[in-house]
């Protein structure tokens, strides 16, 4: 099987650069740049302070070092913190740079409302703005609020204030702070109470310009009793340089509302020997506030150089129930350490954490996970599972998994399993006319078969292509 | 349709197979037996071109052609099929798109366009009855929690979905109650044609009961040692195999 693990260059068909006409900022991070952001999107006053805030913190604290990555030094005055196309306001497609609706055409995300065939509603974010956000008036109708966050800060300030930060304040993490003083757009909804949203809405993130990191913010907020599923896709063009990537995603479930979280994730991963790629280092964190609040993150990660992100519950709300499914796969020189943390406060709260993780060729591959119950949560049920499947021997596969329980009526439980591609599988699907390429992608779909089927299901088509792609760069 | 001359190989240096003729007609149904350790399986393997073990004489010719070089899954799609003798499993991956993949593999090995949904479906349900394996069997994931009797009768319905010129079957009767074997046996005689051929390997005579095979050797210490008709299986099951053994032993 060693012939067929040579590395090769995996491909990528969203690699490209698009020739916008752009308008970038100065390389460099002070907090004359957070002024200028700010300024640029002719923010209130007290978004400014908040932003100043959070740089000041952000400038006191340290990397953090803790998890199973190698990150090389990171040179913040060396990145363009604002890079936004001229050409893209006004509310009619005709003002925007045609060059850039092409950019989302080839990316397969037409911006033209009529030439979207499913009901899905999208925001499209290219470098530090949103470009345009589909749907809005028909959402609008049902008072569901979708649009850009520099859109919502000018119109719903009282909302934005309201939930922004509460679930991840910028002291949160070293990332958290970066992202709210210098975060330039994002996507920002709300559903308000009792209300199904009709359609899936998305967020698109491209990063284009280079020498370019993005910050985005999420914020989701789905009031009692209401229902959404959003859905998050990124790619970026390669380029030789690593770019950086720090968003924050916020959920907030009010009392019986239920919000499910797709994300595929596809940023550029780097060549085969590891030269270039995305350092994704994203903090995603729910509130299920009220009782009966459901919240569920899919994931499925195959791009990127360094991924760091642990897409967490706070399971606040009585007889609350956290998800996390993932899949996580790494070939040539990627590093992935992803995860969840489940905190089990209200009673009777319930979660369920089902990892898969695929490592090929010399990558690193960790699930991460924190389950915490706390003294007052009664009656807790957790179950996790963390499987990891190996593709070769130069890969490596870690599992950190946490249990912390104060309270002694939790029912809490671990499986996890370690395997490898065998030579017996492979031959017995050779054998039956299967080459070992297709072969090999067979059994890893089968093997995340139980995380795919939690996506939309466009989103698992994509997904399963994507697990394909990623898998021709690390067996040959 | 295959002829197979001195065929030797080893594995990790121990010299396993230490010269094998044999030849196989279409339409015919030919049996291997022997004693364990005799190399049965390791010839099932060779054939299908499994890379742990070393061809180091011989040559084996398909339909003509050179079989050994061949990559393993062009002589599946030339028509080389292999019965394992413990299927392999994979989670995940139902039994019905694994099929659809092997049959399209085939068929584009052949120049054909991929095969219809509705047209797979129609093939998985007559083939399904051939080997009276129940439908539901093909949603699940490839063996997965399979009993014994459901992944050798999974064995025969990949045979039947995948018409191959040349079957080979490794120990399929082992592990399976009289009603299962009945039913593989069964479905073995019923995909038979004038235009294909079986090599049943096995160690017990029971299931030449069901299946009637034209000839019958007896193979040794990697040598077939002896060659006859149905007769001699009947023989081997009242007498053993330490008769021959004997005679060629004292060789």
């Amino acid at each position: 099987m060693d012939e067929i693990l040579e590395g090769r260059d995996p491909e990528y068909k969203y690699g490209f650069t698009s020739d916008l006409d752009m308008e970038y900022f100065p390389k460099g991070l002070s907090e004359e740049t957070v002024r200028m952001i700010s300024r640029r999107k002719g923010e209130p006053q007290w978004l400014l302070e908040f932003r100043l805030d959070a740089f000041r913190q952000w400038r006191d604290m340290a990397m953090p070092d803790w998890a199973h990555l190698n990150i090389p030094a990171i040179d913040f005055d060396d990145i363009t913190y604002f890079a936004a196309p001229k050409k893209r306001e006004g509310k009619s497609l005709d003002d925007i740079d045609p060059e850039l609706l092409k950019t989302f055409d080839k990316l397969g995300i037409p911006l033209e409302e009529q030439k979207i065939l499913s009901g899905v509603a999208v925001d499209a974010v290219i470098d530090s703005v949103s470009v345009k956000t589909t749907f809005r008036d028909e959402l609008s109708k049902k008072g569901i609020i979708f649009c850009s966050f520099s859109e919502a800060v000018k119109e719903h300030p009282e909302l934005v204030r309201k939930y922004m930060a509460k679930v991840v304040p910028p002291s949160d993490n070293y990332f958290a702070a970066l992202n709210s003083a210098v975060f330039s757009d994002g996507s920002f909804c709300y559903i308000p109470p009792g209300v199904r949203c009709p359609m899936e809405l998305s967020t698109y993130f491209r990063i284009n310009a280079a020498g370019t990191g993005q910050f985005e913010r999420t914020l989701i907020v789905a009031d009692k009793g209401a229902y959404v599923s959003y859905l998050e896709g990124c790619t970026a063009p390669m380029r030789d340089e690593n770019q950086l990537h720090a968003a924050i995603v916020e959920i907030i479930a009010e009392e019986d509302a239920e919000v499910k979280y797709s994300t595929v994730q596809n940023w550029y991963p780097g060549d085969k020997e590891g030269r270039g790629g995305v350092f994704n280092f994203v903090t995603k964190r729910g509130l299920c506030r009220g009782d009966r609040s459901k919240i569920s993150w899919t994931q499925v990660e195959t791009g990127s150089a360094i991924t760091w992100k642990y897409p967490s519950c706070i399971l606040k709300g009585d007889d609350s129930y956290g998800e996390f499914y993932s899949v996580a796969m790494t070939g040539n020189c990627q590093q992935a350490d992803t995860g969840t943390k489940m905190i089990h406060i209200g009673k009777r709260s319930r979660s369920r954490i089902v990892s898969k993780g695929i490592s090929a060729g010399r990558s690193q591959n960790s699930y991460r996970g924190m389950v915490r119950v706390m003294p007052s949560a009664d009656g807790v049920r957790n179950f996790s599972q963390c499987d990891s499947l190996l593709i070769g021997s130069d890969c490596g596969a870690h599992t950190f998994p946490l249990i912390d329980a104060a309270n002694s009526s939790a029912v809490i439980e671990h499986e996890a399993t370690t395997s490898k591609i065998g030579e017996d599988q492979l031959f017995y699907c050779n054998q039956r006319g299967i080459p070992t390429e297709e072969a090999v992608g067979l059994i890893v779909n089968g093997y995340a078969r139980e995380v795919l089927d939690k996506l939309p299901m466009e989103f698992a088509v994509e997904a399963q292509k994507l697990l394909a792609i990623t898998l021709e760069g690390s067996v040959g | 349709m295959l002829e197979i001359k001195g065929l030797k190989a080893s594995v990790e240096g121990k010299e396993i197979l230490k010269g094998i003729d044999l030849k196989v007609e279409a339409g015919q149904v030919h049996a291997i037996m022997g004693p364990n350790g005799s190399g049965k399986s390791t010839l099932a393997s060779v054939l299908a071109g499994r890379d742990k073990f070393e061809v180091t004489g011989g040559s084996v010719t398909f339909e003509g052609r050179d079989l050994l070089a061949m990559s393993v899954e062009q002589r599946a799609c030339e028509g080389l099929f292999l019965g394992f003798q413990y299927p392999v499993e994979i989670p995940g991956v139902s039994m019905a798109s694994f099929m659809k993949m092997a049959v399209n593999q085939k068929r584009k090995y052949n120049g054909q366009e991929p095969v219809s949904a509705g047209e797979f479906l129609k093939m998985m349900r007559s083939k399904s009855a051939v080997v009276e394996i129940d439908s539901a069997l093909t949603s699940r994931s490839v063996n997965e929690g399979f009993s014994g009797g459901e992944k050798k009768r999974n064995e025969i319905f990949q045979m039947a979905m995948l018409e191959p010129k040349l079957s080979i079957l490794d120990e399929t009767d082992s592990g399976l109650d009289i009603d299962a074997l009945r039913v593989v046996a069964t479905g073995v005689t019923k995909l038979k044609r004038p235009d294909n051929a079986t090599i049943v390997i096995t160690h017990y005579q029971r299931l030449l009961d069901y299946i009637v095979p034209d000839f019958v050797h007896v193979l040794y210490k990697g040598r077939i040692i002896h060659t006859g008709t149905k007769e001699l299986a009947l023989e081997l099951e009242s007498r053993g195999y330490d008769w021959l053994i004997k005679d060629y032993d004292n060789e």
